[in-house]
């Protein structure tokens, strides 16, 4: 009964979300006052409706409701508890609703949040919010209901994918949902100043913070699917560039884009068609990626199932939200009128090519990712792009963007003088020289890669305390945002250096072991002890015993496992980690050898600074929140 | 007004893509195997004796490899079609049974012995074809999935096409469907057994 009321109130929420998307937008034309105040209380009422939704399904999922078709797809009654809520959004058509759920969320907030702006424009953007909430909430109604009842009702359920069971999943697709659908919010705002017909910088004051919490949430989301990747996928990447990966690197790479061109408009009332164009791309990203990960055009490690209609679902909605808006930007962009005059040397034209750098990349992201079904529909065979293609067009363009942060911090707004930027870029510049010189010989090998990497990072870090010093200088209170942005770029930097040392110095080793065998990697040495059968709550697991020595004494104990669980035949790697400030030592069971006496296959990794690219994106999260928590935007509210 | 219609341009160029990509299978990979020589092997099969079966006793003959499970259940809804087509007696069936003891069968902190596996996996085996029909004129036992690891099998059904020379012909990743049967498999089958 309850399962029924949830449905029920999805398909209310539909309607008032029509209502919502339709009747402020049309009370903007002849300014029908009446019509535009709808736009509040009809988004808390579409929230309040889909988190009832939202809330049955996670009842039945919580009370074992087999006769739930979706439930008794993933989850299951041995399944703990905090897995089996989670199992709300282990599915497609749960994630949907879990999409729906944050969107409302969103336009609640940005109701509650958006007192001080004229009503025309509220009544604006949470009317394209509804549009879009309408879109997504039919598709779940007419093509993925997770409501659906299954008779006769299953004995047990089929479990949560195995590889889901864990506390990192539990929250990474949620903060990703929060980014992608968090883009939807300066989308909205870039529509609203569009079809105000005034493109001036106002919307783009208003989105900033807006865009800011997006992309935190992004980071955070992206941060945490590569750390789950590494420790639960058991052969110690962190990045595959895998489609689904790519369809979150990819708006987080103009959404890094828009919050700095945002800041232009919003400054210096430049870039202002191009700020549009980004706030269009990133929230068109978004859906692109729910395209692709929902509709199984291309093969992923997260082999989501194919259903074509779907599929031509996703895609219409795509063309019909994507394609209009950029007609409407095609039409309205030419009238914008141009910012003040920028200087060739000057803050603005590094964001500018920092901007379009990241564009690119972006560009050079979706192209890989989609080449695979470009040659397959132009019938040229069937291929797929792998990692060296990305790295090599990838690296090339970030090293230009990470070089480019400490000049634009430096310069200053409009024009910046040649002769006074490179005098006071001589410290960083040396500072990067002498530390890539160093290199050489602090550790045995190098490459020039290495160097590049941490003569960057250095060149960073060097050039943000500059500023930092700089600032203290200068009279007045400084701005929390302030820290905010020089947190974040130090959080890039830390990623430069944890990108630079894995790669450069990470060593691996594949072993076949018996009870009592010895690995070693530099000083340190594995030893594997017994191998025990251990039992979980829906699984079965053999646990190793490896000893890790340096130089003789003992610093840790691992117990990597291999688990089966019962619902699944796949053999599921829990790898265990020594984690360190400046190394990981990683340890995976492979599969067992039938030999006597007894062996394993066991991967062994040793991998430098690798916490620091979770460490980095941590920071950048703490940077984009202090950036956020500035008091303008407190201000701006009241 | 042009250069800002640009990116409405470049938009519906990828979403042509996607819709034709749309219907596409992705999962379709054309096999490495095709065209080559089926690879050897021999192994006991589900009749309780010690004949073990090879492609080699199959040459001369047009005929059908089908990797199945009692634990597939995309088996169960592939079986109906191939009993149906086995009546027809177009080519003869072998079907490949793909790793039938799980490691989650074995009792807690047990291995079976390869004798107990192939005991359990014929019991098994012979119960579920008697309840859904047998198709296959024998089944050998994959049971420790070496045979599967030189077909390339990923996923459980495949059905592979070799012709009289023991060439692979034709590979099916997933399950074989009436409309796969009649617009190709049985096309191919009738021109391989002409030539």
């Amino acid at each position: 009964m309850i399962v029924e009321l949830g449905h029920f109130a999805l398909i209310l929420a539909a309607c008032v979300a029509l209502l919502q998307g339709v009747l402020p937008l049309a009370g903007t034309w002849g300014d029908r006052q009446r019509w535009q105040s709808l736009a509040r209380p009809a988004a808390t009422l579409q929230f309040l409706l889909i988190a009832a939704s939202f809330a049955a399904l996670a009842n039945a999922a919580l009370t074992n409701d087999f006769s739930v078709k979706y439930v008794a797809n993933h989850s299951n009654s041995l399944l703990p508890a905090a897995y089996q809520l989670a199992s709300v959004w282990g599915g497609h058509e749960g994630s949907l609703l879990l999409w729906v759920l944050m969107l409302a969320g969103w336009t609640v907030a940005v109701a509650w949040f958006s007192r001080s702006l004229p009503q025309v424009m509220v009544a604006r953007v949470i009317g394209v919010l509804g549009l879009i909430s309408t879109g997504f909430l039919t598709f779940i109604l007419t093509t993925s209901s997770p409501f659906e009842r299954l008779l006769p009702a299953a004995a047990d359920g089929r479990d949560l994918n195995p590889l889901l069971q864990d506390p990192g999943l539990v929250i990474h697709p949620p903060m990703l949902y929060m980014g992608y659908v968090g883009f939807s919010v300066a989308f909205a705002f870039a529509i609203a100043a569009m079809l105000s017909g005034r493109l001036d910088a106002a919307w783009a004051r208003w989105s900033r913070p807006w865009t800011v919490v997006a992309w935190v949430f992004m980071t955070a989301g992206i941060g945490l699917g590569s750390w789950w990747a590494y420790y639960e996928l058991g052969w110690g990447g962190w990045w595959f560039w895998d489609p689904v990966e790519n369809a979150s690197l990819m708006p987080w790479l103009f959404g890094t884009a828009l919050i700095h061109a945002l800041m232009v408009t919003d400054k210096r009332g430049g870039f202002k068609a191009w700020s549009v164009l980004l706030a269009i791309g990133a929230f068109s990203l978004s859906l692109l990626g729910t395209f692709l990960v929902r509709s199984g055009v291309l093969t992923s490690v997260h082999a989501f199932a194919a259903d074509p209609k779907r599929g031509v679902f996703v895609l219409l909605f795509l063309a019909v939200v994507v394609g209009s808006s950029l007609t409407l930007f095609a039409l309205r962009a030419p009238k914008a009128t141009l910012g003040g005059k920028i200087g060739l040397v000057s803050r603005e034209s590094m964001l500018l090519i920092n901007s379009v750098l990241l564009v690119v990349a972006t560009g050079a992201v979706l192209l890989g990712t989609v080449y695979p079904l470009v040659v397959d529909a132009l019938n040229l065979g069937k291929l797929s792009v792998g990692a060296p293609y990305f790295n090599t067009v990838f690296v090339p363009l970030m090293v230009p963007v990470v070089f480019l942060m400490v000049p634009g911090g430096i310069a200053h707004w409009r024009e910046a003088r040649w002769a006074e930027l490179s005098r006071r870029l001589r410290v960083p510049a040396i500072g990067a020289v002498l530390a890539a010189g160093l290199m050489p010989f602090v550790m045995e090998t190098w490459s020039w890669s290495g160097l590049m990497g941490i003569a960057l990072a250095t060149w960073v870090v060097l050039g943000l305390l500059l500023q930092i010093v700089d600032r203290f200088q200068k009279p007045g209170r400084i701005p929390i945002s302030f820290w905010g942005m020089h947190l974040a770029h130090l959080g890039i930097a830390v990623v430069v250096v944890g990108i630079t040392m894995v790669k450069g110095y990470e060593v691996e080793r594949d072993v076949r072991m018996a009870k009592g065998d010895t690995v070693s990697i530099g000083p340190y040495s594995f030893e594997l002890g017994p191998v025990m059968e251990v039992t979980g709550p829906n699984y079965k697991a053999a646990r190793a015993e490896v000893k890790v020595t340096k130089n003789g004494s003992t610093i840790e104990i691992l117990h990597p496992e291999k688990r089966r669980y019962f619902s699944s035949a796949m053999p599921m790697t829990e790898a265990a980690i020594d984690s360190g400030l400046f190394r990981d030592l990683y340890v995976s069971l492979g599969e067992a050898i039938e030999s006597d006496p007894p062996q394993w296959s066991v991967r062994v990794f040793y991998k430098p600074f690798v916490s620091w690219l979770w460490a980095g994106a941590l920071l950048m999260v703490l940077g984009g929140i202090l950036a956020v928590c500035d008091r303008r935007y407190r201000k701006a509210e009241k | 007004m042009k250069k800002f219609l640009i990116p409405l341009a470049l938009f519906f160029g990828l979403v042509g893509f996607l819709a034709v990509g749309l219907n596409r299978d992705p999962h379709e990979i054309p096999s490495p195997l095709i065209g080559k020589l089926a690879p050897e092997f021999a192994l006991y099969t589900l009749a309780k004796d010690e004949q073990k079966f090879s492609p080699k006793d199959m040459q001369g003959k047009v005929w059908m490899l089908n990797v199945w499970a009692t634990w597939c259940v995309a088996c169960r809804e592939e079986h109906p079609v191939l009993v149906a087509f086995a009546k027809d007696n177009q080519v003869p069936i072998v079907g490949l049974s793909y790793k039938e003891v799980q490691p989650q069968d074995e009792p807690a902190g047990k291995k079976f012995s390869p004798e107990a596996k192939l005991q359990l996996a014929r019991e098994r085996s012979a119960i579920w074809l008697a309840r859904h029909g047998n198709p296959y004129v024998l089944s050998a036992l994959d049971l420790d999935g070496r045979v599967g690891i030189d077909y390339g099998v990923y996923g459980v059904p495949e059905t592979y096409l070799i012709d009289k020379s023991g060439v692979i012909r034709y590979k099916r990743v997933g399950v074989v469907t009436p409309e796969l049967l009649s617009q190709t498999i049985l096309p191919l089958i009738q021109k391989l057994n002409a030539s």
